[in-house]
């Protein structure tokens, strides 16, 4: 089943700006699925229409099959957010908001009480439950709001940025917490512009750049797409079938050139030697431009700026198999 | 993949504990800030009787056949009444929408109209226990008869309505704190003065008392005040005319706006 389905999603905010311009994405049940992109990409927004928070241009909504146009409550209630921005009132105490909250999806309060003890402590929150929301620190209120959203216990839980201005240890910690609560079913959606955050989490990935998605695929795959280079050859004269090349993928793509995919790692001597000994003579080469390259860069540099953690890192596998420990 | 059976979706249940839930939290809001809630309204009554009552209203002697003390205690109750239930509705909605927690109810799964009844169930509460409080130090001062009880019930309970979708309304409007306190500074306060309160509309001059009429709160003092003495400068079917009226446009208002998302969804 789908947890998530958006059909030609837009938004164009009153100033102007046009937020979002036609997002289709799919996300299945029981996935943990990263929405990643650069400050002002358009995440927040799309967020933002899911959840209600934000009115929708143009698009169609569906939560776990509920049309949010003809079925609002019920796609309501199958959602848990976690905003990107603070949003309870710092005059409650800590118990009283996620009580309430979970009333608002209307758990009975004695159920929700049980629940905020259980959600309190897996957070490390309930030594704090009778403070008021204002005195805790910023790690405490990002995990508080991660309390709040699992108290109606929804079946898609979406954090917006969760581990922003988080620092490491913390951020580690929400990552096994979040694996647990996906391991026993809950659909995740993460926003993050740390590629290292949803190369680490999540196994499907859409790449959103100024409104568009640009990518949406294994995360595995996006990573590998991220190692290997794409090189185009041209040759003199023009040949029948594609030169055989052991241990690359080559592709012909008119009698006189092909690409060659190649590791990142790998050097080309080997294909030159190749090349040669099998009568082809090179004319030119050059670097396909690689689009998922150019926002990754731009993606590098954002948050380089903001935490220096994002570079995307080589040898992991991503995923579930690769749940390994981070290594940096 | 271990997710438990979910019962299937109750809006019934769901709704119900949600509509507790808000009154909950608004009653705890009121509670947790009692000294600005509860305690002025009493020490402005107490202020009201000493001078009004105890040293003015000696001389004054009667009004419409009353002891002066017993004619300004309902309009005093229901002055606080219609203060306090605008006041709280449009200071709890504007601070959750400036504090974002109104965030907090649009996601969830409870329908607009429902929201709006339960902040507006909060103002009537506010209304009705700065009413008992007033009431309770009138008592100190002076001796209420109560002709109608259910007048006196359903009148304070209407007019706490109608402020408290007005104060909603309001709110939903409001972009700053400045815009909260200029309804109540410039309009309410003046026509609830001019309403009827500290005197008999028949004493004023032909004009004055016929501009009177358009005032609605002199329905809604009058209603009330006829609970108590039996007597009222304007017909009781119309005062409950007027406060049925305005509640159900300000009702349908308030939720039209906030099922658009004025001033809180982009
Ligand atoms: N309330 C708003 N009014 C006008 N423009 C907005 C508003 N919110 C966001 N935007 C603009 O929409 C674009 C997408 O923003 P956002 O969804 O917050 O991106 P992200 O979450 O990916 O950083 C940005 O250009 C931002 O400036
Ligand atoms: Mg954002």
């Amino acid at each position: 089943m789908l947890a998530l389905s958006l059909k030609n999603l837009t938004k164009t905010y009153k100033n102007g700006v046009q937020a979002l311009k036609g997002i289709d994405l799919e996300v299945e049940e029981g996935d943990f699925f990263a929405l990643l992109g650069p400050n002002g990409a358009g995440k927040t927004t799309a967020i933002g229409i899911v959840t209600s928070l934000v009115n929708k241009s143009v698009g169609q909504v569906e939560v776990f099959g509920h049309d949010a146009d003809t079925a609002l409550e019920a796609a309501k209630s199958c959602i848990g957010l976690v905003p990107q921005e603070i949003n309870f009132n710092q005059f409650e105490s800590v118990e009283t908001i996620v009580v309430n909250q979970a009333g608002f999806y209307g758990v009975p309060r004695k159920l929700a009480r049980e629940r905020a003890e259980r959600y309190l402590k897996q957070l490390q929150l309930w030594d704090k439950r009778r403070a008021v929301a204002r005195s805790l620190s910023g790690g405490m209120k990002r995990r508080l709001m991660i309390a709040r959203a699992l108290m109606h216990e929804p079946r898609m839980l979406i954090l917006d940025e969760p581990t922003a201005g988080v620092d490491i240890e913390i951020r580690r910690s929400m990552w096994e917490f979040l694996r647990d609560i996906n391991d026993r079913g809950t659909t995740i959606i993460l926003t993050t512009h740390y590629l290292e955050e949803a190369e680490n989490l999540c196994r499907h990935v859409a790449i959103i750049d100024h409104g568009r998605i640009i990518e949406r695929d294994r995360m595995s795959n996006v990573i590998r797409k991220l190692q290997t280079e794409i090189f185009v050859f041209n040759l003199r004269s023009a040949v029948a079938t594609a030169p055989v090349l052991p241990g690359y993928a080559v592709k012909l793509t008119d009698d006189r050139t092909f690409e060659i995919e190649v590791d990142r790692e790998q050097n080309l001597n080997d294909i030159f030697a190749q090349l040669s000994a099998q009568g082809m003579e090179v004319l030119s080469m050059r670097n396909k431009v690689n689009r998922l390259e150019d926002f990754f860069m731009k993606l590098v540099e954002g948050s380089a700026a903001a935490s220096a953690t994002a570079a995307p890192t080589a040898a992991t596998e991503p995923g579930r198999s690769g749940r390994c420990p981070v290594n940096h | 993949m271990t997710t438990a059976p979910r019962p299937p979706l109750d809006l019934g249940a769901t709704r119900r504990v949600g509509f507790r839930t808000i009154l909950i939290r608004e009653f705890g809001r009121i509670m947790r800030i009692w000294g600005q809630t509860v305690l002025p309204p009493a020490v402005t009554a107490t202020l009201y009787f000493i001078i009004f009552g105890s040293l003015i209203g000696r001389r004054i002697g009667e009004m419409g056949g009353f002891d002066y003390m017993q004619y300004i205690a309902p309009g005093l109750i229901m002055m606080s009444v219609i203060t306090n239930s605008y006041g709280n509705v449009v200071s709890s909605f504007f601070g959750a929408k400036f504090s974002k927690h109104i965030e907090e109810l649009m996601v969830s799964p409870l329908p607009s109209w429902l929201i709006v009844i339960g902040y507006i169930c909060g103002g009537v509460l506010r209304g009705l226990i700065v009413g008992a409080v007033v009431t309770a130090v009138a008592l100190f001062f002076t001796r209420l008869s109560v002709h109608h009880v259910l007048i006196i019930l359903s009148s304070v309970i209407l007019t706490a309505t109608v402020f408290s979708l007005g104060g909603f309304i309001n709110a939903i409007y409001a972009r700053n704190f400045d815009q909260i306190s200029w309804f109540p500074t410039y309009i309410l306060a003046p026509l609830t003065y001019l309403g009827g309160v500290f005197y008999s509309v028949s004493l004023l001059p032909a004009w004055a008392e016929k501009l009177s009429y358009a005032n609605p709160i002199l329905y809604m003092v009058n209603a009330f005040r006829y609970g108590f003495l039996g007597s009222s400068d304007v017909p009781i079917g119309v005062a409950y005319a007027i406060m049925l009226a305005f509640a159900a446009v300000l009702f349908t208002v308030a939720v039209m706006l906030l099922n658009r998302g004025v001033g809180i969804r982009e």
